[in-house]
């Protein structure tokens, strides 16, 4: 599998993202955002950070990077491609991803282990896991805060589309285990094809005994596992 | 451009400026220089300065760079050691690691900017130690911040303690760099003068070490990043000054703006620029912005300086040479290029959307000269300005008041007011008790995948990847010690450190400090820093942990008082194998808690006379050098033979509070407690007392003999005093004549909910 973790100016997370893909067995490249031609990957990864330092709104001027059209078009040909936190806050931004991404209810930058709830399990990113598992993974951002209209809501829940859920430690869907606000709890969702998730929480940071949690490792391994099964 | 290889005989004369001020008494008072010093310049260049190199002295000789009233005491303290590869006098302290790496790691303050601006001046703190780190070559991967505060009953306290904790935050979550631990605490000393000081960790390998000289003549020197603004003019001059009512509005002009963005690909561009051999030194454009980066990098390398301020890249139009020279506009760097690799720079420069302009050359004649086009605005020769500040040894006597206090009668603080449980648990809801998770819920602590210990435990650790080690770090001081007994209360500083690396599992190694005083011109405040520096040289010595580096923060006062002596320890440790990680709280029920070391009767400078009587006063605790280095191998003898379960260093709240964050944890999950102390002291002492040299440790009651056995070995005192319970029991501890008997639920509230009771919702700014 060969993977390219875009790195845009203000990335913080794309070594610790190239670290896990590679933890997998992925054959792992770090793409320039200027670069313009993704050719040859089987998948393209998001990381998190500050690109251009948030400076506008979180994700607004990545969105407009020269290699966000090639994202584009890259997901629309079915490639996978992953945002986490910043990355999830882009592809928002670019459209990628339905709704938006708010400044936090409390106001502050939370920055915790939360658990999610593994509501889809035919994913391409996590069919690794069992339904219903719930997943301790650290969070770290200030604009989390999950928006959408109703309408969206609904149709994000019909169809599926919820992929992560914030949850308590035993499973129970709270306000008080929702760490930033979002509508219904929405932690992590899909586009309409399936092929792009974009997620809140840091699977990246979940891969080892000594990080505290494991629970990320299977986001990585599923995505590993697909693209193999593919014949990649 | 004369360049003379000899000493040069003729006095270049410069012409004053036009447009410039002239130079009169009340100027250099202005500039801070005395009458003497301003002289002393007057004989250094043989002629009266110019306005310009006027403001260039008075930033090199001001306190914060030329550290005039500290340099000859600072030179007592212990720097060398075999694992020390780089001490005090470059950006920052190197140690080796082993396997190759090495850490550089320093701390510094950021007091009067923060205590004007709590924001910006937190954020450009923390913007500043990041960069001296990543200019000797290391990649930061971990940020600590120590912090002291007035009492959050204040709004105005409130408003400082939000923002600094908001700007130290943004900037580290930003620039991407772990925080993992550090210290805060409230206390009505702190009161107009908040302390604001950030530490950073990097790592490098050894062959990567660069360092801040301006070495070859005829090299290229170049500033790179962002443009120079008329922001910070004369910090460091400010830095160096007493605060009164008058310095917020005033002062706000110096305080410098930071830019989280520009620094993270400033430092992804510094680190690619020494990976690429094209420069041979690098250093931040900090305090005394151009002045002092050119200044210091030509003295290290005994070489001269000359620049053109027409070729710096400027924010605004018409700034004078004066305003270039001494502005402290954030993430800029000087950078020393090999003559003929401009362009490799420029190359690096431009990938990370950066500006790099060349703005001099290093030159053989030893003088610090500055044009402005073709024309010469100031010729100083660079030696005496980074050397030839004048130094000084004051009286110290120390003040009445404080032996007064020292020596106050506490017996009828001993008998408590209403019952133990009461006490115990007004304590643990005590600002300086509670747990800071308000504070780092906020911070990044997990980025860069490599903590192993975030903040809430006894010192923060971070893996160095690759390898088997990690490394530990944390930061302490208890002002109050210090106020009563400078002396002792550096050494508990010190001592205190050590325990906190050791109960992680690390044997410390080496440190870095930051003294945060009042007026070094006042006897009694000079008295402080000369035993806190004597205290700290001492324990230093005993624990062999030299000093690497550090910052001195005069003038701490504000309408002429000042905070308590704060001379903060921020101390690095080694880990050799992670497995040796251990945690602060307990990990399961049936395990044995043993006390390491003695309750005393010492309950002088305790946060339960701050709480119950809002007394500072009394004898600080006595701390045994000897003993403290016997607890510190006991347990890291202990760890290595995989006795303990958790190891946890009593501090603020003596032994009942410190035995109250091993029951909590995290807050997560919590274990119940039984314990029975049977000391022959009043209860207020064995529970509160916050004596040194005591660690209190969990384990496997089939391990309670060899951890006994360990400790007897080291001559540390030790005994099994209670039974770690499921998290459905009470916490209870009994003493001679009362107990403490609280649910967690009671714990747990009063612990974690302390701060954000305080401090949520969040506080506007009010005046």
């Amino acid at each position: 599998m060969r993977v390219g973790v875009i790195t845009f100016p203000g990335s913080n997370c794309d070594y610790d993202l190239y670290k896990a893909a590679q933890q997998i067995g992925a054959n792992v490249e770090f793409i320039w955002h200027r670069q313009k031609n993704l050719d040859g990957y089987d998948a393209v990864m998001l990381p998190g950070g500050f690109s251009y330092g948030d400076y506008l709104r979180a994700g607004a001027i990545a969105q407009i990077s020269p290699v966000m059209e090639e994202v584009s078009r890259f997901a629309a040909n079915g490639g996978p491609v992953l945002g986490i936190c910043n990355g999830f806050q882009i592809l928002c931004e670019a459209g990628l991803l339905p709704g938006a991404l708010v400044r936090n209810a409390s106001l502050h930058f939370e920055s915790k282990d939360i658990h999610v709830l593994v509501e889809q399990t035919d994913t391409l990113f996590t069919n690794k896991y069992e339904n219903g598992q719930i997943l301790r993974i650290p969070i770290a951002h200030a604009e989390g805060n999950y928006e959408a209209n109703e309408q969206l809501l609904e149709e994000l829940e019909d169809d599926g589309r919820v992929v992560f859920r914030y949850v308590s430690s035993d499973g129970e869907l709270s306000k008080e285990a929702n760490p930033n606000g979002s509508r219904n709890n929405i932690a992590g969702l899909t586009n309409k094809s399936g092929n792009v998730l974009g997620m809140m929480p840091h699977p990246e940071r979940a891969m080892e005994d000594i990080l505290g949690s494991v629970d990320g490792v299977g986001v990585f391994l599923s995505l590993a596992t697909n693209l193999s099964t593919a014949g990649i | 451009m004369s360049v003379n290889e000899s000493k040069s005989v003729t006095i270049p004369l410069v012409p004053p400026r036009p447009g410039d001020p002239e130079i009169t008494p009340e100027v250099v008072t202005e500039h801070g220089l005395s009458k003497d010093e301003y002289e002393r310049i007057c004989r250094i260049m043989g002629r009266t300065p110019t306005f310009t190199e006027l403001g260039v002295f008075s930033a090199m000789w001001s306190e914060h760079c030329g550290y005039k009233n500290s340099k000859r005491l600072l030179q007592l303290l212990p720097t060398e050691a075999p694992w020390v590869i780089q001490g005090p006098g470059e950006n920052a302290g190197v140690i080796d690691v082993g396997e190759g790496y090495a850490v550089a790691f320093k701390i510094e303050s950021h007091n009067h900017p923060s205590a004007v601006e709590p924001y910006q001046g937190a954020a450009t703190g923390v913007g500043g130690i990041l960069r001296d780190v990543f200019t000797m070559g290391a990649r930061p991967i971990a940020v600590l911040d120590s912090l002291r505060f007035g009492d959050l009953d204040s709004a105005r306290v409130r408003y400082l303690f939000g923002g600094v904790v908001n700007g130290v935050g943004d900037y580290g979550n930003c620039v991407g760099i772990p925080n993992i631990g550090g210290e805060v605490a409230f206390d009505r000393g702190y009161e107009g003068n908040p302390i604001v000081n950030a530490m950073c960790i990097g790592l490098m390998k050894k062959e990567d070490l660069i360092t801040a000289s301006a070495s070859g003549v005829g090299n290229t020197l170049m500033a790179v990043g962002a443009r120079t603004g008329r922001d910070g003019i004369h910090g460091a001059t400010f830095a160096s000054e007493e605060l009164s009512e008058d310095s917020d509005e005033a002062s706000r002009p110096q305080v410098q703006v930071g830019d989280p963005f520009t620094e993270k690909l400033l430092l992804e561009a510094s680190l690619e620029l020494i990976s690429s051999g094209s420069i041979t030194g690098i250093q931040d454009m900090g305090a005394a912005g151009i002045t002092s980066s050119a200044a210091e990098m030509a003295g290290r390398a005994g070489n001269g300086v000359e620049i053109d301020v027409a070729r710096v890249p400027v924010r605004e139009p018409n700034m004078t040479p004066y305003e270039i020279l001494l502005s402290e506009s954030q993430e800029r760097m000087l950078v020393v290029a090999t003559k003929g690799h401009e362009d490799e720079v420029h190359r690096i420069l431009e990938k990370w959307e950066l500006e790099a302009e060349v703005i001099g050359e290093v030159t053989a004649d030893g003088r610090f000269r500055v044009l402005e086009n073709q024309l010469v605005v100031a010729d100083i020769p660079a030696l005496p300005l980074t050397e030839g500040c004048p130094t000084y040894e004051r009286e110290g006597i120390e003040a009445d008041e404080v032996r007064k206090l020292r020596e106050m009668d506490l017996a009828e603080h001993l008998i408590p007011q209403g019952d133990l449980t009461k006490a115990f648990l007004l304590l643990l809801a005590s600002p300086n008790v509670a747990s800071k998770r308000w504070i780092y819920h906020q911070y990044d602590t997990t980025v860069r995948t490599s903590t192993a210990v975030r903040p809430g435990g006894d010192s923060g650790v971070v893996r160095i990847r690759g390898t088997e080690r990690a490394i530990a770090a944390t930061t302490d001081c208890n002002g109050r010690f210090v106020y009563l007994d400078p002396r002792q209360g550096a050494m508990i500083a010190v001592a205190e450190a050590a325990r906190n690396l050791v109960c992680s599992g690390a044997m410390p190694t080496a440190i870095t400090n930051n003294l945060n005083f009042g007026n070094p011109l006042k006897e009694h405040i000079y008295y402080q820093f000369r035993e806190a520096v004597l205290g700290m040289a001492d324990a230093c010595k005993a624990f062999e942990t030299p000093v690497t580096g550090g910052n001195v923060s005069f003038y701490n006062e504000t309408d002429g008082k000042a905070i308590y002596p704060t001379p903060v320890i921020g101390m690095v440790g080694l880990i050799e194998n992670i497995s040796h990680i251990l945690p602060h709280s307990f990990q399961s029920e049936g395990d044995d808690i043993v006390l390491l070391g003695e309750n005393t009767a010492e309950i002088g400078g305790a946060e339960y006379l701050y709480v119950t009587a809002g007394l500072v006063a009394g004898f600080p605790p006595k701390v045994d050098l000897a003993h403290e280095r016997q607890l510190q191998r006991a347990v890291l003898a202990m760890i290595q033979e995989n006795e303990l379960q958790s190891a946890h260093d009593c501090s603020e709240g003596g032994l009942a509070c410190a035995l109250a964050e091993c029951a909590l944890g995290n807050g997560e999950s919590a274990f119940g407690v039984n314990v029975e102390l049977d000391d022959a002291l009043a209860p207020v002492e064995s529970l509160f007392a916050e004596s040194q040299g005591r660690i209190v440790v969990s384990c496997n009651p089939d391990r309670t003999q060899n951890v006994i056995r360990i400790a007897m070995d080291h001559g540390v005192p030790a005994r099994k005093i209670g039974t770690v319970k499921d998290g459905e029991q009470s916490f209870h501890v009994t003493v001679a004549s009362g107990q403490i008997r609280a649910e967690l639920s009671e714990l747990h509230d009063a612990y974690f909910g302390a701060i954000p009771a305080i401090m949520d919702p969040p506080v506007s700014s009010e005046q």
